[in-house]
């Protein structure tokens, strides 16, 4: 599987790294041309506002969308900003997912916090269904979910922190800043089954 | 578990956030919505850029918390602020004001001329100055989430960014073709704690986000501190000292991003009016040197 990781800003080498854990191919992506051939795509941690400007300068809104209606694409933070529909400001977004989401929802850094979660889907590629160690550093919130996007994470007081709509998945945490691999084999394993649509 | 705040990981997290972007110098809310509007990744509120810190001369302090909280409450990116060198009660004061990230700066006045603050005692991370691998895991033994080679700020001279930042680069190309055996001799010349040693060996690179800071006033000065390897940069007065802040500020952030194509950089290098006058570092009397405050 080979799998592209948008490196305008924040922490895609992160994410190069755990791809290659898992026994993918990863390739960075900043420019149109080099979406090709690819199986999925990982939109990482950064400045949302910052990786928006690039894509929309760099004029990569477009083809991202295009990419995205066929192939698997994972956000974390950042990521997860930039493909909702709606985040209540005006800012350049793919407007793929049917989720509502807001920045900074936890407050500023001082508020950035680790806690243990227990995601039922990760079962899919570890059957002991540890639980899972999320780091939010100024992370967003899913405020809600709509059409047929659903809930694969809360904290435990409810609020929504990963969310999946078809090939699409969003995580308001950072996978890529721990070495527990299991988010990345389970976008992988996405990517695998929506190329063999 | 129990939910952890300000643990090393998130504090080194959002460093690790900022990376492949431009961290800007701004004095007033108006600039710090042209950084966020041109792309950049965080803003450094303060009251003077360092090339009018270095005009206007006397102590250079904190600034004042009013203007930092102003700055605050105009953008979504993340703030930064400086203290002195040393100066912990100036750090509470950013921590209580709940500023995203505290540099310990050689930019002020030192508070202290023998010790940094323990910034393992705060919540907040802190990023810090260096010239070269001692210094730079210094500063981490004492806690510090991410580093910055220093230049020499306000000068809009990239020569001693250059210098700092090969530096620290070059030592960590050498530690890795060290034996095991001469790491804690090594660690004693450099002054450096032993376990950072290792531990910089095994990563081959420095366990924190690395940024070059200090001189750096053109797209192409942002982009060949990238191809030597640092992991994003910092423009100080280089932005808000130059004829078209805005246009400037946006060249550098898609130099920084494409950094490795020449061909882009030449078309955001076209056009961007007048670059800060600067002044050449070899023209500054040793003792109005900035680089050397720090222990």
């Amino acid at each position: 599987m080979k799998i592209g990781v948008l490196a305008l800003q924040g922490d895609f080498i992160e994410h190069v790294h755990a791809l290659r854990r898992v026994g993918a191919e990863a390739r960075e992506v900043r420019l149109p041309d080099q979406l090709e051939a690819l199986d999925g795509l990982i939109i990482p941690g950064g400045e949302s506002t910052t990786i928006g400007k690039l894509a929309s300068d760099f004029e990569l809104l477009e083809p991202l969308r295009a990419f995205g209606r066929q192939k698997a694409i994972w956000g974390t933070c950042a990521g997860a900003i930039f493909l909702a529909k709606d985040v209540r400001r005006e800012q350049p977004l793919l407007e793929l997912m049917d989720i509502t989401v807001a920045r900074n929802a936890f407050g500023r850094q001082v508020n950035s916090f680790e806690v243990d979660l227990n995601i039922p889907a990760l079962g899919a590629v570890d059957p002991r269904g540890t639980p899972y160690h999320a780091i939010f550093i100024r992370a967003p919130l899913i405020e809600s979910v709509q059409k047929d996007a659903e809930i694969l994470a809360t904290l435990p007081d409810g609020r929504i922190v990963a969310a999946r709509q078809g090939c699409w998945l969003a995580t308001v945490f950072h996978p890529e800043l721990t070495l527990d691999d299991r988010f990345h084999q389970y976008f992988v394993e996405m990517s695998r089954s929506t190329r063999n649509l | 578990m129990e939910t952890q705040v300000g643990t090393f990981a998130v504090k080194k997290g959002l460093a690790q956030m900022l990376k492949g972007g431009v961290i800007m110098d701004v004095v007033t809310a108006d600039h710090a919505r042209i950084a966020e509007d041109a792309g950049a990744v965080a803003v450094m509120a303060l009251e003077r850029v360092p090339a009018d810190i270095r005009a206007y001369g006397g102590v250079a302090r904190m600034s004042d918390p009013g203007l930092i909280e102003e700055i605050m409450s105009a953008v979504s990116i993340p703030v930064m602020a400086k203290v002195r060198i040393g100066h912990f009660v100036e750090a509470q004061i950013l921590e209580a004001l709940g500023v995203d990230y505290v540099d310990e700066s050689e930019v002020l006045t030192p508070a202290d001329e023998e010790h940094h603050i323990n910034k393992h005692d705060f919540k907040i991370p802190f990023v810090c100055g260096c010239r070269n691998l001692g210094e730079a895991l210094r500063r981490i033994g004492e806690g510090a989430a991410m580093i910055r080679t220093k230049g020499e700020a306000g000068t809009g001279d990239v020569v001693e960014a250059v210098r700092h930042a090969r530096a620290v680069l070059g030592e960590i190309r050498r530690l890795q073709n060290m034996p095991d055996e001469e790491l804690m001799s090594y660690a004693k010349n450099i002054g450096a704690p032993y376990e950072i040693v290792k531990e910089t060996k095994e990563l081959g690179r420095l366990p924190v986000v690395n940024f070059a800071a200090g001189g750096i006033a053109t797209p192409a000065d942002a982009a060949m501190m990238m191809q030597l390897g640092v992991d994003g940069v910092f423009v100080g007065s280089g932005i808000f000292k130059s004829g078209d802040p805005a246009r400037r500020a946006a060249a550098i952030v898609k130099a920084t991003t494409h950094f490795n194509d020449p061909a882009i950089l030449a078309e955001v290098s076209r056009n961007l009016g007048e670059p800060m006058v600067g002044r050449q570092v070899t023209d500054i009397p040793e003792a109005e040197l900035i680089a050397q405050r720090g222990w």
